[in-house]
């Protein structure tokens, strides 16, 4: 009887089991929302909604809440950060700058949305994470060519932007029909930052200026330099989202229609809802999100993974690799998965093949040289989180008795030594003995 | 009467040599009382830590250990490229106790085989003298080499490395050719081959015997000393030592390939080609000789014409002409510090200056002309094999501080040669004189002047020795022949003591000599002890200070090993200059990139560029090589000299010796090294400047650096690429971490309000072209 107690709590358990396994379920992911006024809440509802219904409890705050905190005893208490307040100009409670920082230093996800007249601490958190917004406080973007037909809007300042970034990673893969309609102001990205993507970007026509006042020096930031929204991958794979609008997100601009200038289709609905859900699907790691499990190696034949290996021996190596769909892990299947074998540089590179269901493996020849190398896999995929495993395994020369006994090439030299010896025999023999 | 004097005289000396041997060993406990039973220095951990593998892992297991804990990523074959005498000496040693039930440590064993072996090595010497010159000089030359200064400098209790085992090793292979060219035996012929082997298998240092032995067979046979004695002292050596040697892992075929061993393969053909001169020469007519000696010398130079060419080529043919750079700075002193700054960097390849001969071999140094004179009187083979001795050891030395080892039981054996025939003739004059002054004056009139008969003297003495050496020579033989032989000396001694009358110097000369000879040895004693207990019993690794207020210890290696030991991963790999390599696998368990077994230059010269380069291209060269930590030894606050600032012009020229882009007078001010407020820019952004004085001025507020005794140029700065982890209770390790790269790239941004964020982010911006991954 307790046997079946104790077997019907495992089974039950079992489910639970398997959910903490996952730290990636949404399921109970807490996400911190931060406000300006409570009215986002209502006026940016959709969005707020599409993500509760994909299981995110979301907490909001104002941002000014004098109780706010991140951790508590040590413990992050969310796992996830929604700034929306673009004008704070310091948070309450015990959120500031590094809070926030460390916050994602500690791999947590960030969506920040910036407004015309941003304040410093958020440009500084954007900064941080790489993007620089418009230093101008009342510059936003502005296009004459590619803005959106609207009754309202004079001064060109409502952009339909619909140069995305080709990445059904981050955008999914239903392409984005209609242009995305983007109020607010734009930011630049240093090229050489390897880890912000720019995923919408202004069009060649645009410039960020303050449309109150008149040009007098030319705008600091124009073109396609300028980025809309942009995305940032963290060394630790914390994933950060920065938009110069957070009207973009709004249940107003969700809906209304879009006419781009110059262009005669008028989409029905703007192509915002889409985008934003797709882009913080990204965000909180729902799509991309690559694990490498079960690092294998062995010599053919074998089964047990060797302390050492020997030159010239024949190894087999093998991975998994799986990727997170928002609900559990499945294989993840691609054919440009490399392995280094690496000693100060790669030796031997192979792609790794796969057999559909996640396994990754190759076999091949230690090299002729030996030293302490590394099973090396350094996978980056655009939207994808990167994987870099490495596994160190010395390389032994040959011990001093797997050498070849007996060369062919060396009978000779045998002969000869041994001729030699029986020769000195019997010279010896015959020097003493026959007198 | 006499045979009980010969007798009581072997028991004696028997007794002499054990208590010499009880003096060899107490005399090197001095660092066990005065510190405790520990390894020293730096090369004997790794010996011991490759003993442990031998007594863990068997014999086998050592002969194939690839180590890929040292010269990372490299790693290093251990039983490929170590000489293995010591350790399997060692390791024999702790087997036998164990297997007797006596359950020594193999740390025990490993602090006490140097002392052991010193033992050893003071019989061999009177082994050596004694085939030399009798067992008087024996015993003097034993007595000596037990406390001779530069010995012990190498074989204190704990000092467990190559030379402690080699010394033995050299001068009983020394032995063994003298007593085959004594003997003419080919029994110990194959002994001196075997001994030899066990040379090769101790220390590089074995290619002096392969040089010394042909050089001293070419002077028998050039003064006409050729025998068959020679030869077979000679011959079976050459064979079965270079058969014996290339079984050693690390000799191989360098045995054959390799310039250090050619004279003795030219020599060897040389004997080969007297020895047929001398045969044809019995056996043919004086005129048909005269016939062949110009057809052999005809076909002999063609024939060495064409071996001297091939040895040219082949040695012409490799780039560093064949020798190998420690050899080629013997010949020519200046070679390493042109060329080679990783063999001038070490130093003990210094030149000695002309103090540390009189510290290391103290009075010996003004014996040893008189003991060369004492050879010359008569000149035997053996004896001319020990001028031969001293004179080339005197040379090496001169080039090499290390090579006074060498020296130093020459120099013993030439004192003793000196200090025994002075004893002998100033005791004999004594012994004369005594009864006379005795009886009275009777028969003064027969005595001597002193002055008068110098050259009688001179010529009475060689004939007396001469005669002493024949019947020693005479003696070996055969036992038959000894009584008899021993009968004609007694019956012979009347005559003599006729003509040793006249060698006698004044009385009180005599007397006050002896007197002063005694005060010279004594003298002699009194340093070796304060030697032995002062100035070369320090572990290095554990130091002290006396100051006004007592005893000082500093044992801050052995803090910053163990903090390493049980604060990091096991595979994290620490990056230092190669001096602390074997001491971090050994006592840190942790992974090196560079130790002191300097067979890379290349990779030394990394490491080396990576200390003085600005931290960030540092910072990638360590990375690249997967380095956690850092560590630099560091004497500013507590004025140990031997810290790596001290170093660092060592490191600045191996690294630009391979990576050009570092350039000594970058790092000099006017040709001079500073780091004070003179210093060059590069010298003060350098890795090496930032770490050993990171923090520094927070000490005592003025950063004030009591080894170079002047302030610091540079005191307030940050590290961006790296973060201090710990540094020891004196400051003399301090141990580094590299940072990781930034999680996050900042924006270029810049806010006015903080200044010092925006160097910081300038700096951390340029990292961005690295591929964090990689």
């Amino acid at each position: 009887m307790a046997k079946v107690s104790v077997y019907l709590t495992l089974t039950c358990l079992l489910p639970l089991l398997c959910n903490s396994f996952s730290p990636e379920n949404p399921k109970s992911q807490r996400i911190l929302v931060l406000i300006d006024d409570f009215a986002i809440k209502y006026s940016h509802s959709l969005f707020f909604k599409s993500l509760q219904t994909r299981g995110y409890d979301l907490d909001f705050r104002l941002a000014d809440d004098s109780k706010l905190a991140l951790q508590r005893y040590g413990q992050y208490l969310y796992d996830g950060l929604i700034i929306f307040a673009p004008s704070v100009e310091k948070f309450g409670g015990s959120i500031d700058l590094a809070t926030i920082l460390d916050f994602v230093d500690s791999g947590h996800d960030l969506i920040l949305a910036a407004d015309v007249g941003a304040s410093d601490l958020v440009r500084d958190i954007a900064a941080e994470c790489g993007a620089d917004f418009d230093e101008d406080p009342a510059a936003v973007v502005i296009d004459h060519s590619g803005y959106a037909v609207s009754a309202t809007d004079g001064d060109h300042t409502l952009i339909a932007g619909d140069d995305f970034l080709q990445s059904d990673v981050i955008l999914g893969s239903k392409k984005t029909e209609a242009p995305v309609l983007f109020r607010g102001i734009g930011h630049s990205l240093n090229p050489a930052n390897s880890l912000v993507l720019k995923v919408l970007s202004a069009s060649p026509c645009a410039y960020s200026a303050n449309p109150k006042t008149k040009l007098s020096s030319p705008p600091s930031l124009i073109g396609s330099a300028i980025s809309l929204v942009s995305v940032v991958q963290a060394r630790n794979n914390a994933r950060i989202l920065v938009s110069g609008s957070l009207d973009m997100f709004s249940n107003r601009l969700f809906r209304s229609g879009v006419q781009k200038a110059g262009s005669s289709t008028k989409h029905e609905k703007s192509g915002n809802e889409q985008f934003v859900t797709e882009i913080s699907k990204w965000v909180f790691h729902e799509r991309g999100h690559l694990k490498a499990v079960n690092v294998k190696h062995q010599k053919v034949g074998e089964t047990n993974e060797p302390a050492i290996y020997r030159i010239t021996d024949d190894l087999e190596y093998s991975v998994e690799i799986y990727e997170w769909t928002g609900d559990d892990w499945k294989p993840y299947v691609a054919d440009d998965v490399q392995v280094q074998f690496y000693m100060m540089s790669p030796y031997i590179l192979k792609n790794l093949s796969n057999d559909g269901k996640g396994l990754y493996s190759t076999s091949f020849r230690v090299p002729d040289v030996y030293g302490v190398f590394q099973f090396k896999i350094a996978y980056q995929r655009l939207g994808y989180t990167s994987l870099s495993l490495s596994k160190q395994i010395p390389v032994r020369p040959f011990r001093h008795n797997e050498y070849e006994r007996f060369i062919t090439a060396a009978y000779p030299y045998y002969g000869s030594s041994f001729s030699m010896m029986a020769g000195f025999f019997i010279f010896s023999i015959v020097y003493l003995y026959n007198k | 009467m006499a045979t009980l004097r010969d007798a009581f005289g072997n028991v004696l000396s028997v007794f002499i040599l054990i208590l010499i041997g009880v003096l060899a060993f107490s005399i090197r406990l001095f660092s066990v009382i005065k510190y405790e039973s520990v390894i020293h220095e730096f090369d004997p951990y790794f010996n011991y830590r490759v003993t442990q593998f031998l007594t863990k892992n068997g014999i086998y297991d050592f002969w194939n250990w690839f180590d890929d804990r040292t010269w990372y990523p490299l790693g290093r074959v251990i039983g490929g490229t170590v000489y293995p005498g010591l350790t399997l000496t060692a390791g024999s040693i702790w087997w036998f106790l164990n297997s007797l039930n006596i359950p020594l440590s193999v740390e025990t064993v490993c602090v006490f085989t140097a002392p052991i072996f010193s033992a050893f090595a003071s019989w061999a010497t009177y082994l050596l003298t004694k085939e030399v010159k009798g067992v008087g000089a024996g015993l003097t030359a034993a007595a000596l080499i037990a406390m001779v200064p530069s010995y012990i400098s190498r074989s204190v209790a704990g000092s467990y490395d190559n030379e402690a085992v080699a010394i033995f090793a050299l001068v009983f292979t020394f032995y063994l050719y003298i007593k085959t060219l004594n003997t003419g035996s080919l029994f110990y012929a194959t002994l001196n081959a075997l001994s030899y082997f066990y040379m090769v298998c101790s220390w590089g240092g074995y290619t002096f015997i392969i040089n010394l032995i042909p050089m001293h067979v070419l002077l028998c046979i050039v003064t006409g000393r050729y025998s068959p004695r020679l030869y077979i002292a000679y011959a079976p050596l050459v064979i079965l030592g270079t058969l014996l040697a290339s079984l050693v892992p690390v000799v191989g075929f360098n045995a054959v390939l390799t310039s250090e061993h050619f004279a003795s393969f030219l020599v060897f053909i040389i004997i080969h080609v007297v020895a047929l001169v001398y045969y044809i020469k019995g056996v043919l007519s004086p005129k048909l000789f005269k016939v062949a000696v110009t057809l052999v010398v005809s076909i002999g130079m063609a024939v060495c014409c064409m071996v001297v060419a091939v040895l040219v080529a082949l040695v012409a043919s490799s780039p560093t002409k064949g020798w190998s750079g420690r050899s080629l700075s013997l010949l020519d002193p200046t070679y390493a510090s042109k060329y080679i700054p990783i063999i001038a960097s070490v130093s003990e390849h210094q030149p000695p200056t002309w103090p540390s001969y009189f510290m290391d071999i103290n009075v010996l140094a003004f014996l040893v002309p008189a003991g060369i004179i004492a050879c010359f009187l008569p000149l035997s083979d053996a004896s001319s094999f020990v001028v031969l001795y001293i004179v080339t050891s005197v040379y090496f030395s001169g080039v090499m501080v290390r090579l006074m080892l060498v020296l130093a039981p020459a120099a013993c054996i030439m004192s003793g040669i000196a200090l025994s025939e002075a004893f002998d003739v100033l005791t004999r004059s004594v012994k004369l004189q005594l009864p006379e002054l005795v009886e009275g004056t009777a028969s003064t009139a027969e005595d001597t002047p002193s002055g008068y008969g110098s050259v009688q003297n001179e010529a009475a003495k060689s004939e007396s020795s001469l005669e002493k050496l024949d019947d020693s020579l005479r003696e070996r033989p055969s036992r038959k022949h000894r009584k008899k032989e021993k009968e004609n000396v007694e019956k012979a001694s009347s005559k003599p003591r006729k003509e040793k009358r006249l060698l006698v110097l004044p009385l009180v000369a005599s007397a006050v000599a002896i007197f002063l000879l005694i005060m010279l040895g004594s003298f002699y004693v009194v340093h070796c002890v304060w030697a032995a207990a002062e100035a070369y019993s320090a572990p290095s690794i554990v130091l002290t200070s006396h100051s006004h207020d007592g005893l000082h210890v500093f044992d801050d290696f052995r803090e910053a090993y163990a903090w390493l030991r049980h604060n990091t991963e096991v595979d994290d790999k620490v990056a230092s200059w190669w001096d602390y390599g074997y001491q971090t696998t050994a006592m840190a368990n942790r992974t090196v990139i560079v130790d002191n077994n300097t067979w890379n230059n290349t990779h030394i010269a990394t490491v080396g560029t990576a200390m003085s380069s600005p931290e960030k291209p540092a910072w990638e060269i360590f990375n690249s090589l997967d380095v956690k930590y850092v560590l630099v030894v560091f004497g500013g606050l507590v004025g140990y000299p031997s810290d790596d600032i001290n170093k660092f012009l060592w490191m600045v020229r191996i690294g630009g010796g391979v990576f050009p882009h570092i350039k000594e007078p970058d790092y000099l001010r006017d040709g001079q090294y500073r780091i004070d407020s003179q210093a060059t820019p590069t010298m003060l952004n350098c890795l090496m400047y930032r770490l050993s004085y990171y923090r520094f001025v927070e000490t005592d507020g003025k950063g004030f650096d009591r080894v170079r005794r002047t302030e610091i140029g540079k005191k307030y700065f940050k590290l961006t690429h790296f973060e201090e982890v710990f540094t020891t209770h004196h400051w003399m390790v301090r141990i580094y971490k590299l940072k990781p790269p930034k999680n996050r790239i900042r924006g270029k941004t810049k806010k006015s309000k903080s200044s010092s964020k925006s160097s910081k982010s300038s700096s951390i911006k340029s990292t961005t072209r690295r591929n964090p991954w990689h």
